[in-house]
């Protein structure tokens, strides 16, 4: 066993792995690129609805429906779909990826909007301010860290799930774990494994610094410090977002 | 249709495959996971390695977890034993958070009450304690089904067995009807599992439906008055 160890540390170490189309970096640059691609997407739609939902308090039954019977699909079903419907290319698999990123962020944007304490609202509202200042003044800056809970779940979901991506003839660091399986490479395999961990973990730390950093200034942390807890968890959704669910 | 009916054999079958891997790891994460909330809550430096260990190993890809195990375990990489420990982690990172809220969402007039009474430690902890915690530890239960029964198809990637195989089978022979059926039968699994987890929560804790809904959801603030959104979710994941 233990030169799998050295095998793998040797295939990581190898410079001829760290340069070419075929590289580290490439695959690194590629990951990252479907990434932020489908965050991208995702975002632009999940979160102005979420935003209205929270803030009307319309359809909120059918967003949570949705967020759940989304949730129970297979990653993978809908990738392979997506491809078999829609040909090999860029954008299929990124479209079958939003579909699943959509739910975290559309959950964590309605329940980060209705933690914000209806006192608040309501002292918004009494203040004179219109609704569109009410949902930017006054709701959305209070529910900015609960809705940030659920964008790295997201983003953590959409990294693990770019991962399966190169199973359809796709870039990424799940390219190692292809290859390496069709040649019985174990060490790329275990190699390419590692750097997506250490890719998930990296990316988790930097976004959990930048919520330290710019979500929890100012006075409404210490005004509203009970907002996790007053989060119903005994709503899967919201329990999900909070507990920071939503996994492949 | 023509398809599904002549092979439903074969899919029962990866579909009993599927359901042990989904099920197995959620069974040993709660039993994992209910001692581990217990010890963490009493010791306030274990509760943060705890939480702070979960987030970590839940971070990881399950793609990548179930490449990495084999190395660690000594087992091959076909081996199910790899999924069934890698989600039983991601079980017990979900369960010890659900857990420690649970315990903690028990109000602690009731638990001193029970001690009043002459409750011993254990008798209380079974008696009081873990059933009142019930509905916030179920709905980390429900979670980790669906996410469990999700994730086993992952694994046919690497030519573990399940429903997950209609998926690669289906890709190599470009034959969309069985990817449709694996994905419906995935939808109806995690459905049924969702069902039968909120059919067994209502059986555990009658008091919740005898009024006291509307007293815990106050507890837990002002999410909008208690009622459809539990169970709409319900019918829904």
């Amino acid at each position: 066993m233990s030169n799998v160890f050295s095998d793998t540390f040797a295939w990581l170490a190898d410079p001829l792995h760290w340069s070419g189309s075929m590289g580290i970096p490439v695959r690194l640059a590629e990951h990252l690129q479907y990434t932020g691609l489908v965050m991208l997407i995702a975002t632009a739609i999940a979160v102005p609805v979420g935003l209205f939902v929270g803030h009307t308090g319309r359809g909120r039954v059918a967003v949570v429906a949705l967020a759940g019977a989304l949730r129970a699909l297979p990653t993978l079903g809908l990738l392979i779909l997506f491809v078999l419907l829609a040909g090999i290319g860029l954008m299929p698999p990124i479209w079958a990826l939003v579909i699943l990123t959509v739910p975290p962020l559309l959950a964590g944007t309605y329940a980060g909007i209705s933690s914000v304490d209806r006192n608040v609202v309501d002292a918004a509202r009494a203040m004179g301010m219109t609704e569109l200042q009410v949902l930017f003044r006054a709701e959305l800056p209070n529910a900015l860290t609960v809705m940030f809970g659920g964008f790295r779940t997201g983003v953590l979901q959409v990294i693990a799930t770019v991962s399966v991506v190169a199973y359809i003839n796709l870039g990424g660091l799940g390219r190692y774990l292809f290859d390496g399986l069709v040649l019985s490479d174990f060490p790329q395999m275990l190699g390419g494994s590692l750097l997506i961990a250490v890719l998930a973990i990296a990316v988790d730390l930097v976004l959990s610094l930048f919520q330290r950093l710019f979500l929890t200034q100012g006075a409404s942390k210490l005004s509203y410090h009970g907002q996790q807890a007053a989060v119903d968890l005994t709503d899967p959704v919201v329990a999900e977002t909070v507990v920071q669910g939503g996994k492949s | 249709m023509e398809w599904f009916l002549a092979n439903t054999g074969m899919i029962l079958e990866r579909g009993g495959q599927h359901l042990v891997l989904a099920l197995v790891p959620m069974v040993l994460g709660l039993v994992i996971s209910i001692p581990l909330a217990q010890l963490a809550r009493r010791n306030g430096a274990l509760r943060s390695a705890v939480l702070t260990a979960s987030s970590l190993l839940y971070t990881i890809p399950s793609l990548a977890l179930f490449i990495i195990l084999p190395t660690i375990l000594g087992t091959r990489i076909l081996d199910p034993l790899n999924v069934v420990v890698a989600l039983t982690i991601y079980a017990v990172a979900l369960l010890v958070r659900a857990a420690l809220d649970a315990f903690d969402s028990v109000d602690a007039d009731v638990s001193q009450a029970a001690q009043a009474m002459g409750f011993k430690p254990l008798a209380r902890f079974l008696q009081v304690d873990l059933p009142l915690s019930l509905p916030v530890m179920f709905a980390g239960l429900r979670v980790v089904s669906v996410s469990n029964i999700s994730l086993v198809s992952v694994a046919a990637l690497l030519g573990v067995g399940n429903l997950g195989m209609l998926f690669t089978d289906g890709l190599q022979r470009d034959f969309v009807t069985e990817v449709v059926v694996g994905i419906v039968a995935i939808l109806v699994l995690a459905l049924v599992m969702d069902a039968i987890l909120v059919l067994l929560e209502r059986v555990l804790t009658p008091w919740e439906r005898a009024g006291g809904r509307r007293d815990h959801a106050a507890d837990h603030g002002p999410h909008p008055a208690g009622e459809p959104a539990t169970s709409m979710a319900g019918e829904a994941a």
